[in-house]
């Protein structure tokens, strides 16, 4: 292998940040805050640095077949000859664009965030948590195998709570910051859960491979700084290994052991991509200052179940009903969730359920692709690499609004093309991106996920794909018009001033990231199993799609651009249907009814009872006893020497006697 | 009288008869004085009665050395040091609390 500097080095990107972080946070906040900001911030724009060396050198050294290596890693714990957990650097295409798309946006919020959150309260805490969160999201996303995977997840989850916290006088964003800690925390049950059936039968596996076929397992280790482990993912990944799997026996009802597993990791998988029904924690995740949305929980955080999915692309492959139950919940999570944010008032909220809905597209796209066929895989991770940059941009263009006019609420906003020019135009392009209007980035993925569903067979989930791309320009041009056409809402947006350029820079680069990120032959980089042909768009299916996205923007047009009398007559019209569709179709009070009635009542409560009477009476009981005894025993020490000499005295006799008895 | 004890000189039994009954008169004092001397003087004769037990089984058991005579003489010596110590003590004690009644110094009551 001839390997370059950064590639024989790859810890050092998510490293960088973990020691920013560390110093950011222990030494440099304490002693300035602007300096916090600075150093945080280019340590990302360093470690991004990194991440594009590291793309160049590999797509350089091992070009055309890009293998995924792993250049270094360590032993971190060793339970037994052949069972131990490393920690280490897997570099393939997948974990690369992964890399390049984090580092990227993570630099950008940094130097957005400079601007944005200048004058506030936890300025230097701020920057110590996005650090922290750079530092597990790239930790994440180079894991070799699911044991770092799964730290990590849990570090972006922790960091993800702090910065939704962030302000943590407001009693609704720490509720928030609660709600997703404990949504995605309960989802991440299922992920272990699904880790420890997956982990015992690989660990099986490996015995009877290292057993019987040395040379599958010898062929595993190539290119690796370690011997292979049963957690790894190119183990788990690899055909004899999942051929291994299917044997392994099924339960009732015939669900196969495999099948149980990958259900198990995709309902981890749902919580943190926010699929139906555990979406509820991200609309609430809002609170977070608006940066933070950019970053988490639009662009990076919430990818990190598509990606985990698109890990063990293989392994649910061959269990063909746990794909098929990973497409069915993204479609309907896409149609779901672009249902809700046409309703939505507050413009980081419809933005919150467009992601859902466009996470919801990378999953479906994920789920129709099969190892025969797997142009959805590239699709997918194609979507999640054009939406992570105009999704961001879009968040960080309403930050610049909200910053300029003190509101959420769209109707509070109005009239501000003229008063915030740059961020207009780089809104509008973001908005185009998403609605998929060519050539923006937006409509090439979502015509290779459309071809994808249509190209195997799944005519339901082209349905609604095709549907929701109508919706999609809808809402989004529904915020555009009200935010940026028509008269000034309010003092505020009267009164709105553009932003500094510290904020303008980072919308400018990613409008053109937005613009020119669909032109990357993204095919020929990232594919699984046989390589694509040469994909052109699909016609076919490009020129239906952008008909109903050019309906979705004339409608919102005709609805938004003039007068609101159109919209309240409709809105009289829909009667109850839009008001459950604004109330979000209640999942949350279904939630609400059911931890109150049924677990408090019936769960937690109990459990509490036990805690604090049985667990707690125990020890009450023991520290009571000790007391009591200690009490008695304190009156002994009268104080009077003479009383210490009589017992001294007596002892002594009682002693010498047992001595005298004993030795006859 | 002195010529009934000519004819029967003690034997080691009557010594440490006696020794037992200085040691429990001693041991009695100390538990019993509220004085501090008092309680001093006991332990005097408590020490004196160690002497004696010293001296007496020279004489019975090796009757032709010194060394319990020279261990009687060293305790005698380190009582004496010892009563000065105790002494000092109490005239501290007595200054600060105007009292040596040992019942009155109960600073280690638990």
């Amino acid at each position: 292998m001839n390997e370059g500097f950064i590639l024989s080095n790859a810890w050092l990107i998510p490293a960088i940040p973990l020691i920013s972080f560390f110093l950011v946070g222990m030494f440099i906040r304490p002693a300035s805050k602007q300096a916090a900001g600075l150093v945080a911030t280019s340590a990302v724009f360093l470690s991004a640095a990194c991440a594009y060396m590291l793309a160049w050198e590999y797509y350089q050294a091992f070009a055309p077949e890009y293998q995924s290596i792993v250049p270094w890693s360590i032993e971190w714990l060793r339970y037994q000859e052949f069972l131990s957990v490393s920690v280490g650097v897997l570099v393939d295409p997948t974990s690369i664009l992964l890399m390049v798309v984090v580092t990227t946006v993570s630099s950008l919020v940094h130097l957005y965030s400079i601007g944005y959150m200048h004058g506030e309260e936890g300025y230097g805490r701020y920057f110590t948590y996005l650090n922290l969160f750079t530092f597990s999201m790239l930790g994440l996303v180079v894991a070799p195998n699911i044991m770092q995977m799964f730290v990590c997840w849990e570090l972006v989850g922790a960091s993800s709570f702090l910065l939704i916290g962030y302000y943590y006088d407001k009693p609704s964003a720490v509720s928030a910051s609660k709600k997703a800690f404990i949504v995605t925390r309960f989802a991440d049950l299922g992920f272990l859960l699904g880790i420890l059936i997956l982990g015992y039968f690989g660990y099986h596996v490996y015995g009877v491979l290292s057993d019987s076929s040395t040379s599958v397992l010898a062929e595993m280790n190539q290119y690796s700084s370690t011997a292979i482990q049963p957690f790894d993912f190119k183990f788990l990944n690899h055909p004899a290994v999942i051929a291994q799997f299917a044997d392994q026996g099924s339960l009732l009802g015939g669900i196969s052991m495999l099948t149980l597993a990958m259900v198990l990791i995709f309902a981890g998988a749902a919580g943190k991509s926010a699929m139906f029904p555990l979406h509820i924690w991200l609309p609430d995740a809002m609170e977070g200052p608006t940066p933070v949305s950019a970053l988490i929980h639009a662009a990076t955080m919430v990818v990190a179940g598509v990606y985990l999915v698109a890990r063990l692309f293989p392994v649910y492959a061959a269990s063909g009903s746990a794909l098929l139950i990973v497409a069915y919940i993204g479609a309907f999570t896409c149609l779901f969730a672009a249902v809700i944010g046409c309703t939505q008032d507050d413009i980081k909220r419809v933005l919150a359920f467009s992601t859902l809905s466009q996470l919801g597209y990378m999953m479906l796209s994920l789920g129709v692709a099969t190892m025969a066929h797997p142009l959805g895989y590239t699709a997918s991770l194609f979507h999640l690499f054009t939406h992570a940059f105009f999704k961001a941009l879009l968040f960080l263009g309403a930050g610049s609004v909200i910053h300029a006019v003190h509101s959420n609420e769209i109707w509070d906003m109005g009239g501000l093309k003229r008063k915030m020019p740059v961020t207009h135009i780089t809104f509008l392009i973001a908005t185009i991106a998403i609605a998929g209007i060519p050539p923006f980035a937006g409509f090439f993925s979502k015509d290779e996920i459309l071809a994808a569903a249509l190209g195997n067979h799944h005519q339901i989930i082209f349905g609604i794909g095709l549907l929701v791309a109508g919706l999609t320009p809808f809402y989004m041009f529904r915020i555009y018009f009200v935010t940026f056409w028509g008269p000034h809402r309010t003092e505020g947006a009267e009164h709105a001033h553009e932003s500094p350029p510290v904020m303008l820079l980072p919308l400018a680069i990613l409008a053109v990231l937005a613009v020119i990120a669909g032109f990357v032959p993204m095919a020929s980089f990232v594919h699984i199993g046989e390589p694509l042909g040469h994909h052109g768009i699909n016609w076919a299916i490009a020129i239906p799609a952008i008909l109903v996205a050019l309906t979705g923007i004339g409608v919102a047009w005709f609805l938004y651009a003039g007068n609101q009398d159109r919209v309240s007559k409709l809105v009289q019209n829909l009667g109850v249907v839009y008001r459950v569709i604004k109330d979000k179709f209640y999942i949350d009070e279904v939630y609400l009814f059911i931890t109150h009635n049924f677990i408090f009542k019936y769960i937690s409560r109990p459990i509490a009872w036990f805690d604090r009477n049985v667990v707690d009476g125990s020890m009450n009981l023991t520290g009571w006893a000790t007391r009591m005894s200690g009490w008695i025993l304190s009156h002994m020490q009268t104080g009077q020497v003479q009383t210490y000499a009589a017992w001294y005295a007596l002892s002594t006799i009682v002693v010498f006697g047992l001595l005298a008895v004993t030795l006859q | 009288m002195v010529e009934l004890l000519s004819n029967n000189p003690p034997g080691i039994w009557h010594w440490l008869i006696l020794s037992t009954i200085l040691f429990s008169i001693g041991l009695y004092g100390v538990l019993i004085r509220k004085s501090a001397v008092g309680v001093l003087m006991s332990a005097e004769l408590m020490l004196n009665a160690a002497v004696l037990n010293f001296v007496v089984f020279n004489h019975f058991v090796k009757p032709f050395t010194i060394d319990g005579e020279l261990m009687g003489i060293f305790i005698i010596a380190v009582a004496a040091a010892e009563a000065v110590v105790a002494m000092a003590i109490f005239v501290a004690i007595f200054k600060h609390k105007k009292s040596i009644d040992i019942t009155h110094i109960e600073t280690m009551k638990g």
